[in-house]
């Protein structure tokens, strides 16, 4: 039972090579799914994941602010807020890790305004399904919890590339699943307290008992 | 048979009609009437309507016979385990429990004074522990389940429907002969509650429930329902037999340590294979297929869910493709597993023919894995879901380290995506048919 409880954060992270890197990718997919196992990103998880088409452009617009963020805020972190980071200028000493919020948060934020300005002129229909959540993804915990785990564990430039793409495709395949498990739901006599929301939780409480399956698994 | 009729159509006016007395409870009343006699509903004037021999009730009982030769096994193997247990421990020197513990059944059947010779014990001594056991299971799954069931009918004013009938017996046949009752029925009240009724009932739940109640003792009640402790029952108390260990064939396959792997200091013993281990722990692959080994009450043998199969693709009730399929991404997985782990201990280096036979997966491919409600609805679906339960199945096996069964989970993962893989084989129907039709 040990083990089934065990924190997942406290695994050791994988090393640089390419295997590693691989196991790195299929644990922040499944075995740390960051929507099932952290329940990280929930909110845009619950309100747009009514069909699956919308859920799989909302996935895919995670995937891709995910990939590009993570990197990105690890320059930051490792390059300006890390103690001594900028001793690369001349400036031993320094420690602005305290920033590191107000850092990570801008540069999420920007880069949805530029996923945001792609998806409106490439496919202005998915722009207007995603609507409000799409700016919001700005906000999504999922993200910001990706560059803060990448920060706590410590990885390298690689690993968080990885790591934002296995995260990135673990909430995509979250929501997709529920989604689809939604739209089943249609035609289901739900108990009228319990339509929409209500059902939504108890069944990704569901789905995330199923993805247990994965719990413990040491790559 | 006249006179339930009878009582039958004189109480009948205080439920039928909407405004009579206890028409509040008239689906109780419903259910046990079509429970004793043919219904004599009437379609009504407008459609749509639907002829066929093969209504819900059908179904289900065909997939309640189907089951019948797990029940048996389960009772059968139940009382044998627990005899061939106690031999082994009072041959190293415990002191034989009979007469002082004697359960209740025992004591009807066979008198106050019961001492079974250890050395020759006989079919009924078995069966009659078997049911013992047996039967407390069955009728808590049965009176839990049916009762919350027929609650919900109630509040909704709808008819009590059958599919109960089959879950109630899939649960009991998943669960340790040795399972305290009250967790049993908590299990029971929790998959009915949550992973059935609030998702509209039988026909739109998406998880299997049988799985759900395992899940959630597996979950919640780890110690009753993992180890080596639990799968062979006990006497007297509803426990498993103190100090008595029989591990499954899976966690002795799990705990193999190859010699080509250790070093002889580190004190472990070591064999050659995984089957090695197996057939030091003296169990061979006919063994495990007829299903005389530890383990859930009606998972063990093979035999009696192939039997079971072959019942309900012959009345057609269960999805070949989904069996075939589950069967064929068990050993596709289990060959890779050979390939990449064939030097590694544990359950990665056993032959697939292996996986098929230990644990709960023939049991869980042919009855939970076809439940047509959570499984996909397209067929190619069904091919992909199975496929992938099989695959998942061994992938957790070999390398999950916290649970040496990844059948149950398996399902349940897959209920998770059965949604899913239904609306892209749909998605891609839909594309192939428009550019076929322009």
């Amino acid at each position: 039972m040990d083990s089934i409880m065990l924190p997942l954060a406290f695994l050791p992270a994988a090393d640089d090579s390419i295997s590693g890197l691989i196991s790195l990718a299929v644990k922040a997919m499944f075995v740390e799914n960051i929507l099932l196992a952290f329940f990280l990103g929930m909110c845009s998880y619950l309100a747009v994941s009514k069909r699956v088409d919308t859920a799989i452009g909302l996935g895919i617009a995670v995937v891709f602010v995910q990939t590009i963020t993570l990197p990105v805020n690890w320059a930051i972190y490792n390059y300006l807020l890390r103690p001594d980071a900028l001793s690369w200028a001349g400036l031993p000493g320094t420690d602005l890790r305290y920033l590191g919020l107000i850092f990570y948060i801008s540069t999420i934020a920007a880069m949805v305004q530029i996923v945001e300005m792609a998806i409106d002129k490439f496919s202005p229909k998915l722009y207007a399904s995603l609507g409000i959540f799409l700016p919001l993804i700005a906000v999504n915990c999922a993200i910001l919890g990706g560059s803060l785990f990448m920060v706590e564990r410590d990885y390298s430039l690689p690993q968080s590339v990885v790591f934002g793409v296995g995260s990135g495709l673990g909430w995509m395949l979250a929501i997709i699943s529920m989604a689809a498990i939604r739209q089943k739901l249609r035609t289901a006599h739900v108990p009228d307290s319990l339509k929409g929301l209500g059902i939504t939780f108890i069944t990704t409480g569901l789905i995330a008992m199923a993805f247990m399956t994965f719990s413990g698994i040491q790559l | 048979m006249r006179f339930l009729r009878n009582i039958v159509d004189n109480t009948r006016k205080l439920y039928a009609e909407p405004g009579s007395k206890f028409h509040k409870v008239w689906p109780a009343f419903d259910a046990l009437e079509t429970f004793l006699f043919t219904p004599h509903h009437t379609a009504p004037k407008s459609g749509p309507h639907v002829r066929d021999y093969m209504d819900l009730k059908r179904t289900m009982s065909m997939v309640i016979i189907a089951m019948v030769p797990c029940l048996l096994m389960a009772i059968f193997n139940t009382g044998y385990q627990h005899f061939a247990a106690l031999a082994q421990m009072v041959g190293d020197g415990a002191t034989n429990p009979y007469p002082a513990q004697i359960g209740w059944l025992q004591g009807l059947v066979f008198g106050g004074e019961y001492a079974p010779d250890l050395a020759a014990i006989s079919f009924a001594d078995q069966v009659v522990f078997g049911l013992q056991q047996m039967l407390p299971i069955l009728i808590v799954s049965y009176g839990v389940g049916l009762t919350i069931e027929v609650v919900f009918s109630i509040w909704r004013s709808e008819e009590v429907s059958e599919g109960y009938l089959v879950s109630g017996m899939l649960i009991a046949l998943v669960v340790p002969a040795s399972i305290p009752l009250w967790q049993l029925a908590l299990a029971c009240a929790f998959t009915v509650v949550l992973a059935k009724e609030i998702f509209g009932g039988t026909g739109t739940n998406i998880f299997n429930p049988a799985m759900m109640a395992r899940a959630f003792l597996f979950f919640a009640y780890a110690a009753q329902m993992s180890g080596d402790r639990v799968w062979v029952a006990g006497n007297g108390t509803r426990d498993t037999i103190d100090g008595y260990s029989g591990p499954t064939a899976l966690s002795v396959a799990a705990n193999a340590k190859l010699s080509g792997n250790h070093f002889e200091s580190e004190g472990l013993p070591l064999v050659e294979s995984s089957v090695d281990a197996l057939t030091q722990a003296g169990f061979t692959w006919w063994d495990l297929f007829t299903g005389l080994v530890p383990g859930s009450a009606g998972e063990t043998s093979t035999l009696a869910a192939l039997i079971g199969a072959v019942l309900m693709i012959a009345l057609g009730v269960a999805s070949w493709r989904t069996i075939v399929g589950g069967v064929a991404g068990l050993f596709a997985m289990g060959l890779v597993m050979n390939l990449t782990a064939g030097s590694l201990d544990g359950l990665g280096g056993l032959p697939p023919h292996y996986h098929l036979v230990m644990g709960g997966f023939a049991f869980g491919i042919v009855f939970m894995a076809t439940d047509p409600v959570s499984s996909p609805e397209t067929n190619a679906g069904k091919w992909v879901y199975g496929l992938l339960i099989g695959a998942v199945t061994v992938l957790v096996r070999a390398v999950n380290p916290a649970y040496p069964e990844g059948m149950m989970l398996a399902v349940l993962l897959l209920n998770a995506f059965a949604p899913t893989i239904d609306h892209f084989v749909v998605q891609s129907n839909i594309k192939r048919r428009k550019v076929r039709l322009g």
